[in-house]
């Protein structure tokens, strides 16, 4: 029946037909397929990727191509506090925000998956921080954390009056740094909760009632059922998490960008900061150099989780 | 499947409440509570907007249009929307139509080494833009494109293609082979499988795709931070942050106006779609 659609074909002569006979010669076919992704991925990502890491041994600035300085960015990156202040302040960003985002996010994710009235409502209304572009909530988090007209300040103090003074969100270094990692958990949040959420559906409910039968705790069934068959949808977006996380820049753009003094620089705006408005391109592409071991870290534990799923549920690879 | 294990449970309803629907509420309330802040200060008139003594801040005493209409009419709003618009649907276009290539190559022309293919797309997607928009600028400036909008729709398939191309290979291998393979002894032609049973049968795959390149193109950022200089060509998000702020003043009105309205497009089409972004987000996890 599904056959009705395909037009039948009338025989024609081997000469207009040489065409047909290329497109259907499989390596011929395979090259045409792949060429405008290969063409675009290989322009616009692998060569900037290498181009990158060559600039980072460059001296390049905006309208000047660089020569070769060997490790003399890296040499000046090594004695530059900012640099190991923004270094370090991913590190905290990145950790403090992946461990806040999964557990909220693995919460969420195990009550949207009770039972429920309106769960799509609800399923579609937890996404919502994750459509609207990062950048234009960014504008709305530093509304709230506004100095003179916060709304959580008014509330704390005005309302329930629990302080006698204004938060100072963004104003002093710790502050800030921890309203950035709050409103990066808000915008993770959503990811998390409603990736888990279809692992957790494919959970088989006779195994819960199995173990309940048996006589398991809540606990129990999650510790030794939901955990262990969640792991590997775990890892993965684990790893993407600590991924887009330390590699975040609209957020701290928005909010602080890097202020005060510094202290909220992710290395991704730093690099931004350096290269773009400072015209140091050399300079900043050995900053984003430096963010790739810690990628590859990311990505192989990515892999090795992607890898051993496939191992676990014996599917073979084509 | 909705009432599975409550069955075996036995749970109180005031035990349900506690540990289901008052965590849920907060959850949601959290979530939702910046986009009614950026909404009711995006109405309301100056005069209440800092003065939180006499009107009280959740509520809005006398709305107005006054932020949208200076947006509209004192800025090149209406300008940076098109071009947003603009550059979502091309940049989608480009890569929907070269990964749906791909991921038919990759899933069903079984050649050898599209596992490494598809590997190598994957690997792809896991480079963020913020390594790569330093050598990209160099690139694009001497291609020419430096502050127009084709370096955008250019740029923006690094990270389209491989998220693409990934959710398109499952949905191209839960098409039974059979199906193909019927239609060739039939004497069809590769290209012809592919026109009309390949991609029909894939269509939810290709929706999907398709809203989710337009979401994450039009919430783009650091590429189109770094690449448009003039300020008519900016995108909504970076002219907003980059055209409205001037100096240390910050006109919250306007700029709650002008997020609202920049958010307003990808949360519509969110809203008709809802099904086909959470089957795109969750395939993308799973495959």
């Amino acid at each position: 029946m599904t056959m009705a659609t395909v037009p039948e074909q009338a025989p024609i002569d081997s000469k207009a037909n040489w065409l047909h006979r290329l497109f259907d010669w499989k390596p011929f076919l395979v090259f045409v397929c792949l060429l405008p992704a290969a063409g675009l991925l290989l322009t616009f990502l692998t060569y900037p990727l290498g181009l990158g890491i060559w600039m980072a041994f460059t001296d390049t600035t905006i309208g000047h191509t660089g020569r070769w300085v060997g490790l003399e960015n890296f040499a000046f990156l090594i004695g530059d506090r900012i640099f190991w202040q923004a270094v370090f302040f991913s590190i905290v960003f990145t950790t403090v925000a992946t461990v806040g985002k999964l557990g909220l996010g693995l919460w969420l994710a195990l009550l949207l998956n009770q039972r429920l009235p309106f769960r799509r409502i609800f399923r579609a209304i937890v996404l919502l921080p994750w459509i609207v572009p990062t950048v234009l909530s960014a504008i709305a988090f530093s509304w709230i954390y506004d100095p003179q007209f916060s709304i959580i300040s008014y509330l704390f103090v005005d309302q329930l009056g629990l302080r006698d003074h204004y938060f100072d969100f963004l104003g002093s270094p710790w502050p800030a740094r921890l309203s950035l990692i709050a409103a990066n958990i808000w915008r993770g949040i959503p990811f998390v909760a409603i990736s888990l959420l279809a692992g957790l559906q494919t959970i088989s409910p006779s195994l819960h009632e199995a173990a309940v039968l048996d006589g398991a705790t809540a606990w129990q069934r999650f510790r030794f059922i939901t955990l262990p068959l969640l792991l590997p949808i775990l890892a993965i977006v684990t790893s993407f998490s600590i991924i887009f996380t330390f590699s975040d820049f609209q957020l701290v753009y928005a909010i602080t960008r890097g202020g005060p003094v510094n202290a909220t620089h992710l290395t991704a705006t730093l690099a931004f900061q350096r290269a773009i408005p400072g015209g140091n391109l050399g300079e900043g592409a050995a900053i984003a150099f430096s963010m790739i071991p810690f990628l590859i870290l990311a990505t192989a534990f990515s892999y090795l989780a992607l890898a051993r799923r496939k191992w676990r549920h014996g599917e073979d690879d084509d | 499947m909705t009432d599975r294990l409550e069955a075996v449970e036995w749970e109180s309803p005031a035990r349900r409440a506690v540990f289901l629907y008052v965590p849920l509420a907060c959850f949601v309330f959290i979530l939702l509570f910046p986009f009614y802040w950026m909404a009711i200060t995006a109405f309301k008139p100056n005069a209440e907007l800092y003065n939180y003594k006499a009107y009280n801040p959740f509520l809005i005493a006398s709305p107005t249009l006054d932020h949208f209409y200076r947006l509209v009419f004192e800025t090149t709003y209406l300008c940076w929307l098109l071009t947003t618009m603009a550059v979502a649907i091309a940049a989608t276009l480009l890569s929907l139509t070269s990964s749906a290539l791909a991921a038919y190559a990759i899933a069903r022309l079984r050649f050898k080494g599209s596992r490494y293919v598809a590997l190598a797309v994957y690997l792809g997607y896991l480079v963020p833009p913020a390594i790569l928009f330093i050598p990209l600028s160099t690139v694009v400036y001497r291609l020419g494109l430096f502050d127009t909008p084709f370096a955008l729709i250019l740029v923006y398939p690094t990270f389209l293609v491989p998220f693409c191309t990934w959710i398109l290979i499952g949905y191209f291998k839960s098409i039974p082979v059979d199906l193909e393979d019927s239609a060739l002894v039939d004497g069809a032609t590769r290209l012809q499988v592919l026109r009309w049973i390949a991609l029909p049968l894939a269509a939810p795959g290709l929706i999907s795709a398709g809203l989710f390149s337009f979401m994450l193109s039009w919430n783009e950022f650091v590429y189109a931070l770094a690449f448009i200089q003039s300020s008519e060509k900016k995108t909504v998000a970076v002219a907003i942050l980059t055209e409205l702020v001037s100096g240390d003043v910050y006109q919250w009105g306007a700029l709650m106006a002008g997020s609202l309205l920049g958010s307003l497009p990808v949360a519509i089409f969110y809203g008709l779609f809802v099904d086909y972004y959470v089957s795109a987000l969750t395939s993308a996890v799973k495959e």
